[in-house]
């Protein structure tokens, strides 16, 4: 860096860290980059970090990044090991196996997201309404709550895609009904240690109603220990979508989810092992990159790692 | 080793600097503290981060790893305990000193029954059967004028009241026989009545075992009633060292502008005096 | 005077059961309502499953109405409950037995493998939190964290593979799917369905050690998930306790190190650690879903599996409302050990 580039850094730098801000703005940007250097320090995160921003990019430009079409088969070409032309080999049908996880991407991402946006939303939702109104009906939605809680998630969700059949919606639906009940537990714990505070009273005093209070300003406050549970439990929805994957109950064949590319090359583990190796990798990396980034987010946003 | 007669003191210190290492860059938290003691009651005073606490802990060597000490001495009884290793603190501490804490609601351990724990205290220093440690104990806890002590030693910390809780601490500390006791703000987490209790069996207790204690406060007057000696203490340095006695007649500044802080009921003034800091006093 | 106080703990101890009652109530009713729904969502006419579709009119409305199906839902629901309670969980299509005897039969498999891994689990898990939050940054404590890290990442149907693979395909030092050897099966009388139990009981020590064998790979699987939870949790609660004043207190007293750490600092781990491995059982059982598929180990998750790839929606069902009871008990249980050993709860 040149010396007049240096220069410039430090002064911002000395701007950001001032013990004295000049302005709210000051002080609030001034927190904000205390933390991201937090966060900068922590370089498993950091590679948590890019591996998600990798797994997007893979999935938006996936017909320019694979090499082949990844539902092409190739009978001649079966079972063929690692090699300069199929990076990854090719499976039991001849198909490219470096493709065919490339486009998984896609139905990974596509799984992760929609389950965040269902999810998380009806969690928040129902945790600040039990926590803030109280009373029965808080007893109510925490009933419903607990229920939900007291089935394990993948078997909850095996039983749900038995009832409505399998495919990747079906898939979606039933795992997206397992993973609301903690964050509606987390957001109803920060409300009522929220509603209690002074500033509230103040709002109140000054005639908010409760719908206001609870999305203007309970809601954005229990934003941050949300966002940090959700990215960790991006990683298990992974696992448990591979599973459903795996049991023949997600994405239907010939598409190329990663659990099923497991399930469908058990049989030939013993000298082909590529075929189950890579697709478990794939699951595994994007997984514990979540979890990286979950825990460097945690850091950064809840520190007293209450949940 | 001990090589103590009557002139050599108890607690030596001289020169103790302590830092703790920081994101920000180093902070010190001792500055040059220097002082020694006899069998005497020793008085520590000074506000929120005084570096009170920490020349207690620093004696004891029960300071957060991270922190950097150096002195040119500490002695103990003949024990150089600036260069003792791990070991020889653990024969140190308990046997020869040891520490009452502010707050018996967290400073005991609260799945251990009170009686087991003032037991370990005599067991750790003493070869002797649990039943021996039991009796040393219930006497222990008379010596404390606990009344119904073989009750008492079956009670867990969260069912005795503070007073009571205290009073446990002290058996515990005191049972090994320790020559000096170190009591970090003892009675300030107490009720005034209780503290009065409190004081005046620290003060029997440690008047007829011939020990040394070092009692460190904010309460200036406490301090005064109570020592021989008083050390002032502000930003880690000592400010003035003199006698219980001469405390209120103090011509340094900081001192006298701590007296003149204290409320006096028998007075009537208009205007109640605040601190006017002065830099110079953190000067080296 | 005595008579008044005991009189009101009574009551308020009386209280706090009825409280409990009714969360356990409520909450299995709530199980019952959703296992009842899933039923109901199935878009199978379960008529037509029963009298094809070919039956006339008529027969179709006596079949109807013989599963009850006319009447409306809430009743539908009452009925399923007494059945439930009953124990009648309705026949499996696929083995023709009642959909309970099934259960009770796989079961003692599941509960054998859930056992072993977390008593492994714990062995390793507690003492690796321990060591990892004493020595914070060191290496174990790097191990410890990123093997916890992976734990919980990895498939776990995939690492299953990828251990029978190197240890069966490729070593041949453990053997393949499956409880036991084939020719050994049927040969000792279940009496807990346990086989390790079984087979010591009967006197037959090849079988043992066969079975031992057979349960060590998805065993260790389930222990690795396991050990990741309970180091975490066992080393987020000592580097909470090693924070405290009263462990100053222990070291000023001149107590050794080791006793401060694993009598008075893990001793206040204690309590909620039971908490954690009780949890960490139950959470086992979803583990075996995946792990008896991959092992075919005849369990209770290799039931519902099989169940689910025939439809069998009876003993999909019941065996979902059979795991998410036992779940749900453990929970519940985990709490009142909580309380029974915190001497502050009491």
């Amino acid at each position: 860096m040149s010396y007049g580039v240096k220069q410039k850094y430090h002064a911002m730098q000395a701007w950001f860290l001032t013990d004295t801000p000049a302005s709210a703005f000051q002080a609030k940007a001034g927190h904000v980059y205390t933390r991201l250097l937090v966060f900068k320090s922590n370089q498993l995160a950091i590679l948590g970090l890019l591996i998600v921003v990798m797994l997007l990019v893979t999935a938006l430009f996936a017909p320019l990044i694979a090499p082949y079409d990844p539902l092409a088969t190739d009978l001649a070409n079966r079972l063929q090991p690692l090699s300069s032309e199929h990076w990854f080999g090719t499976d039991e049908m001849g198909r490219d196996i470096f493709s065919r996880i490339i486009w998984g991407a896609r139905l990974t991402l596509y799984v992760v997201g929609l389950v965040a946006i269902i999810a998380a939303p009806v969690g928040i939702l129902v945790g600040t309404i039990a926590g803030y109104h109280g009373g029965w009906l808080d007893t109510v939605l925490m009933r419903i709550t607990d229920i939900f809680l007291a089935f394990p998630k993948l078997i909850l969700a095996l039983a749900f895609v038995a009832a409505l059949g399998p495919g990747i919606e079906n898939a979606i639906i039933a795992i997206s009904i397992t993973s609301w009940p903690p964050y509606a537990r987390i957001a109803r714990a920060e409300t009522i240690t929220i509603r209690n505070s002074v500033f509230i009273d103040a709002i109140r005093v000054q005639g908010a109603g409760p719908l206001r209070i609870v999305i203007r300003h309970i809601m954005p406050l229990c934003l941050s220990s949300l966002i940090v549970r959700v990215t960790l439990d991006m990683a298990g929805i992974i696992l448990t979508a591979a599973g459903l994957g795996f049991l023949g109950l997600g994405a239907q064949p010939p598409s190329p989810e990663w659990g099923a590319m497991t399930s469908s090359g058990r049989s030939y583990i013993l000298d082909h092992w590529w075929l189950i190796t890579m697709p478990g990798l794939a699951i595994f990396v994007v997984s514990l990159a979540f979890n990286l980034l979950g825990d460097g987010l945690r850091e950064v946003l809840d520190p007293k790692g209450e949940n | 080793m001990t090589t103590q007669n009557a002139d050599t003191p108890l607690l030596e210190v001289a020169d103790l600097n302590i830092t703790f290492p920081s994101p920000k860059g180093d902070t010190q938290a001792l500055h040059h503290v220097s002082f020694s003691m006899g069998r005497q009651k020793l008085g520590i005073v000074g506000e929120s981060g005084s570096g009170k606490s920490i020349t207690g802990r620093a004696i004891l060597k029960l300071l957060p790893s991270t922190a950097k000490i150096d002195a040119k001495k500490i002695v103990f009884n003949g024990i150089d305990i600036q260069n003792a290793t791990e070991k020889e603190m653990r024969q140190v501490r308990g046997r020869q000193i040891a520490m009452v804490m502010q707050d018996p609601k967290y400073s005991l351990n609260p799945v251990m029954k009170v009686g087991d724990q003032i037991a370990e205290a005599f067991l750790t220093h003493t070869r002797a059967s649990r039943k021996l440690a039991r009796d040393a104990t219930i006497t222990m806890l008379k010596a404390v004028r606990i009344r119904n002590p073989e009750r008492v030693y079956h009670l867990y910390p969260h069912e005795v009241s503070g007073g009571m809780g205290q009073r446990i601490m002290i058996a515990m500390m005191l049972i090994p026989k320790p020559k000096l006791l170190i009591a970090d703000e003892p009675t300030s987490a107490l009720d005034v009545t209780v503290q009065l209790q409190v004081m005046a069996i620290l003060d029997d207790l440690v008047t007829d075992r011939g020990m040394g204690l070092i009692f460190i406060s904010h309460d200036l007057n406490l301090v005064a009633s109570f020592c021989d000696q008083v050390i002032i203490m502000y930003g880690g340095r000592i400010m003035e060292i003199c006698e219980a006695k001469t405390l209120h007649n103090s011509t340094h500044p900081y001192t006298k502008g701590l007296i003149n802080c204290l409320p006096d009921i028998t007075q009537s003034i208009d205007f109640l005096p605040t601190l006017e800091r002065d830099e110079v006093w953190l000067k080296d | 005077m005595s008579k008044i106080r005991l009189n009101v703990r009574l009551t308020k101890k009386l209280k706090s059961m009825l409280r409990l009652f009714i969360i356990v109530a409520t909450t299995f009713l709530g199980l019952l309502l959703v296992t009842f729904l899933i039923g109901r969502v199935v878009p199978i006419d379960p008529v037509l499953a029963v009298v094809g579709d070919k039956a006339s009119a008529e027969v179709y409305e006596r079949a109807r109405q013989e599963l009850g199906l006319h009447l409306p839902i809430y009743q539908q629901f009452w009925i399923y409950i007494v059945k439930i309670l009953k124990g009648d969980f309705g026949k499996s299509v696929l083995t023709a037995n009642l959909v309970l005897d099934d259960i009770i039969r796989v079961f003692p498999a599941t509960f054998e493998l859930a056992i072993v891994a977390t008593f492994i689990g714990v062995i390793t898990g507690i003492p690796l939190g321990v060591i990892s939050a004493v020595k914070r940054g060191s290496w174990i404590d790097q191990v410890t964290r990123v093997g916890g890290l992976f734990g919980y990442s990895l498939p776990i149907f995939w690492l299953g593979l990828m251990g029978l693979m190197f240890f069966y395909a490729k070593l041949g030092i453990l053997p393949g799917p499956g409880r036991i050897d084939v020719f050994y099966e049927g040969i000792i009388e279940p009496v807990t369905g346990v086989i390790l139990v079984d087979s010591l009981l009967a006197g037959e020590v090849d079988i043992f050690y066969n079975a031992l064998y057979h349960i060590i790979l998805p065993a260790l699987l389930l222990a690795y998930y396991s050990l990741a939870y309970i180091s975490r949790m066992t080393r987020s609660f000592m580097l909470e306790q090693l924070r405290q004043e009263y462990i100053l207190t222990a070291r000023v007293k001149g107590v050794p190190e080791w006793k401060v750490i694993w009598k008075h600092a893990l001793g206040n781990c204690a309590i909620p650690l039971i908490t954690v491995v009780a949890l960490s059982f139950a959470n086992l059982l979803e583990g075996s879903v995946l792990t008896e598929t991959v092992f075919s180990w005849p369990g209770l998750g290799l039931y519902l599996t099989r169940s689910l790839l025939n439809a069998d929606m009876n003993a999909v069902l019941g065996a979902t409302l059979v795991v998410g009871t036992i779940f749900l008990t453990f929970n519940l249980f985990s709490d009142f050990l909580y309380r029974v050993f915190d001497p502050r709860a009491r």
